[in-house]
């Protein structure tokens, strides 16, 4: 949970931006007047499913491509569409797939440096310690530096995405969908470190997903978006105890369950719909 | 349970490879009882499709694969079949359903052919108009509207729901005895997959289908199974009743799943330890009262 | 490195192709110690002997001025495979880059380089060889840069092909999003994964190298007298059928056997380094 105190400023913030992209006959707006904000320390979920322009928001707040129309902030400080290399750097990624997102030929130690090496983190001849102290940040040992990727588990090799990621010393993580390639077991380990990552490191989270069970316990807010708008936006409390957006109850109404006191809880939120 | 539609008993599986045989499936005991949905549960890696490959009879033909163990599919001896038996079998009377419908539909066919192609193979002299009339009905139990135009469209023009109503149907369309949906819609959104999922449960209820559900997702085996296995590096580690096994998990890996999956009612992430040697602990069966 | 050893030596084919492309070599780079006669790779006369069937010592026979045709192909072989060598060493580089530039960076750059390259490829190869040789003089150095201008687009093509869906994966964004340059990610991320189709080709195209300089040569636009080459002995030969049949079936199964090891062993290595996505 976040205090609220005198309104400090958002770490990250975007003003109305939209995205529209041009295919070969038509126009496809991707993602309309969105408005929200991140404050530091806080866990955001961006979820939606296929086409809700949860990916395309995720891309815009990264600056892999510029928002048609309105602006973005970080720290108060406008973001230009060719970002310098100290803003790349507050933003950082981790992507769904950990089987993709390491270069298969290139050792776990060389995917580590390249942070390092590109932003001139620490003195040149530390950066190998620095390599094992970010492998251990996430539970791995440091003899994982000489492996490569395929000689490693998917779960630890979304370690080891993370720990790139954290090379960086970002600000804020887009999390896409970070766990939903795991297999059960290791997705709760894998939440488990990023949570206690947060803690620790003080992180920023925007955390996209449409799992909204993943959500309910690691975000501390919620955006809900469906088709290009978002249509929800609340605490995670009240968003799984009495949603305001028929999309974001039939979201709950569709999130496979296993005990009794969820499937209690998902009846009241469907039958409260009435009292919207 | 005397006669069961599919048994399978003691059934192993190797692979012959450079560096000699791997056991994939260490001995899998597993009955389906007429009109029962039995689910075959676990992660990547656990041996719970290949298992179903083995009783589709894909898996006999491939040189480097080792079997053993006894498979018997309505009271005849699968592994007795040769491979032209075996075929005929698939799509009619034992059919499946796979994770990705959009790609297990053939593109270059509209959606009618590839129905009467399908319903063609129960009855050979099919005529085209009875064809379609047979489709039109059964797309209608899946609950598609306008099923004469689904039927002209072509599998990329339809989307991911509507291909796996498509695929539902026709994998009943000949009546079979025994479905096999392995990790059925996964590739499908949430509220999709959802909607596709409580269509296939009454429609194999009210058709008195036996069905073997493949799927890593313990939620979506609760809503659908009448009966679990849990299965763990090609071993079943606990089987039992679906609520009697959800309810009061006793095998120490099923219960390592069950808490890891994140609960809507919150309560954090649960802390789970790595792999233990007591996950490979000898098999629980809730149908088997343990003395008290 | 074991494993691919062992699958490599588990198929026949494999087996072969490495023993072909093996004695080539070995024969190649010690000709100077397996050939009988050593000073017959240049111009050497001995009209006691020439135009001899197979006998002892000359076990291939002699040609129209008396020089043992063992020799003179094991010299041959020489030739051909710094020609090849060379050609390659040249080719690959400068075909690389291109495709990798035009694949990765895209927009104009990859429609300015990817289109010259198509013209090159539409020129039928020989055709463009024969074309440089004819402005040139016909020397070995020509003879290598006429090979080498119409061997690089393939070299592009395959570079563009694979950095394409390279270009799609997870880790070359990973990479854009720290920050990374674009030659990094172009040299180091990307490049890496089309190692293993670069090399499979390289193999394959050994075989082809000498056999295109052989035709060169057979059309008489190679390597002159009385430097030993394939083709041009192929090309002499044939006035000659069939009555002294040697000159010509040795020099040809000489080609043969060079283009299908190569040939053979490529086809192995595709399988084995997976280089066919």
């Amino acid at each position: 949970m976040i205090e609220k105190t005198a309104e400090p400023v958002p770490v990250l913030e975007a003003r109305n931006i939209s995205k529209t992209f041009k295919a070969a006959t038509h126009e496809v707006r991707a993602l309309d007047g969105v408005s929200l904000s991140v404050a530091r320390g806080e866990c955001l979920a961006i979820v939606g499913e296929s086409g809700s322009g949860k990916t395309t928001l995720a891309n815009m707040l990264l600056g892999i491509y510029p928002p048609s129309a309105g602006e973005m902030f970080l720290d108060g400080q406008m973001l230009p569409t060719r970002r310098s290399l100290p803003l790349r750097r507050a933003i950082q990624l981790v992507q769904q797939n950990p089987l993709s997102s390491l270069n298969p030929r290139r050792t776990i130690g060389a995917s580590l440096r390249l942070a390092l090496d590109v932003h001139d983190i620490g003195a040149r001849q530390e950066r190998k310690t620095r390599v094992a102290a970010l492998l251990d940040e996430v539970g791995l040992p440091a003899e994982f530096a000489s492996r490569y990727p395929s000689a490693l588990s998917g779960g630890q090799r979304q370690r080891v995405a993370i720990a790139r990621a954290l090379a960086c010393e970002p600000e804020i993580l887009v999390l896409d969908e970070p766990t939903s390639a795991l297999d059960v077991l290791v997705q709760a380990r894998v939440l488990r470190l990023l949570d206690e990552l947060r803690h620790r490191k003080a992180l920023t989270y925007v955390f996209i997903t449409h799992d909204l069970a993943v959500v309910r316990n690691i975000a501390d807010r919620v955006a809900v978006f469906e088709r290009g708008i978002m249509v929800e936006m609340a605490d995670t409390e009240t968003i799984f105890t009495n949603p305001g957006n028929a999309y974001t109850r039939s979201l709950i109404g569709a999130i496979p369950i296993i005990t009794d006191e969820e499937e209690a809880l998902r009846k009241t939120v469907l039958e409260n719909k009435s009292a919207h | 349970m005397s006669d069961p539609i599919l048994s399978l008993l003691d059934l192993k599986l190797g692979f012959k490879t450079y560096e000699g045989l791997v056991e994939v499936l260490h001995g899998i005991s597993l009955r389906i009882g007429r009109g029962e949905k039995v689910a075959l549960v676990g992660e990547s890696g656990s041996g719970k499709s290949v298992t179903a490959r083995i009783i589709l009879g894909l898996l006999q033909e491939l040189k480097s694969a080792r079997i053993s163990g006894a498979i018997h599919f309505d009271g005849a001896d699968l592994e007795k079949l040769s491979r032209r038996e075996r075929q005929a079998l698939r799509g009619t009377r034992m059919s499946m359903i796979f994770q990705d419908p959009t790609s297990s539909l053939n593109p270059v066919f509209p959606i009618h052919v590839q129905f009467h192609e399908v319903l063609r193979r129960m009855d050979r002299n099919l005529t085209q108009r009875q064809g379609m009339q047979r489709a039109i009905s059964l797309l209608t139990d899946v609950s598609i509207p306008e099923p004469e135009r689904v039927l002209q469209a072509y599998a990329f023009q339809l989307s991911g729901g509507m291909n796996q109503r498509v695929m539902i149907a026709m994998a009943l369309a000949n009546e079979p005895s025994l479905l096999i949906a392995d990790e059925p819609g996964t590739a499908l959104d949430v509220t999709v997959q959802a909607q596709t999922l409580h269509l296939m449960r009454d429609l194999v209820v009210r058709k008195g289908t036996s069905v073997l559900f493949i799927s890593h997702n313990l939620g979506v085996v609760r809503e659908f199974a009448d009966r679990v296995y849990v299965i763990y590096k090609g071993r079943i580690v606990e089987h039992g009743p679906t609520d009697a096994l959800f309810g009061q998990p006793r095998h120490p890996y099923t219960k390592a799943l069950m808490a890891a999956v994140p609960r809507i009612t919150g309560g954090g992430i649960p802390d789970i330890p790595e792999n233990s040697e007591a996950f490979l602990d000898p098999m629980i069966d809730h149908e088997v009262e343990v003395p008290a | 490195m074991r494993r691919t050893l062992s699958i490599l030596l588990s198929n026949p084919l494999s087996v072969i192709g490495l023993l072909l492309v093996g004695t080539v070599v070995f024969s190649a780079i010690f000709a100077d110690f397996i050939a009988p006669f050593p000073s017959h790779r240049g111009a050497v006369v001995d009209f006691s002997n020439f135009n001899q069937p197979p006998h002892w010592p000359n076990i291939f026979g002699t040609d129209l001025v008396g020089r043992d045709l063992f020799s003179r192909i094991l010299y041959a072989y020489r030739i051909s495979l710094m020609l090849g060598v060379v050609v390659l060493a040249i080719a690959v580089p400068i075909g690389v880059t291109v495709g990798l530039a035009a694949g990765y960076l895209g927009g104009w750059v990859d429609f300015v380089l990817m289109r010259l390259t198509d013209v090159f490829l539409s020129i039928p190869p020989l055709v463009l060889a024969m074309s440089v040789m004819g402005v040139l003089e016909p020397t070995l150095t020509n003879g290598m840069l006429a090979v080498t201008t119409m061997w690089w687009p393939w070299y592009a093509r395959l570079a563009y092909n694979v950095t394409r869906s390279e270009s799609q994966e997870g880790y070359v964004l990973a990479a854009e999003i720290i920050g990374a340059s674009r030659l990094h990610i172009m040299f180091r991320e990307i490049l890496p994964n089309c190692v293993p189709s670069i090399v499979t080709k390289m193999t394959l195209d050994l075989g082809f190298v000498i056999l295109i300089a052989s035709s060169l040569s057979f059309l008489g636009l190679g390597v002159q007298a009385p430097t030993p080459d394939l083709g041009s002995m192929v090309a002499e030969g044939g006035n000659y059928l069939p009555d002294s049949w040697w000159l010509t079936v040795f020099p040809s199964l000489a080609i043969l056997i060079a283009v299908f090891g190569f040939n053979l062993l490529g086809d192995a290595l595709r399988q084995v380094l997976g280089a066919d996505q």
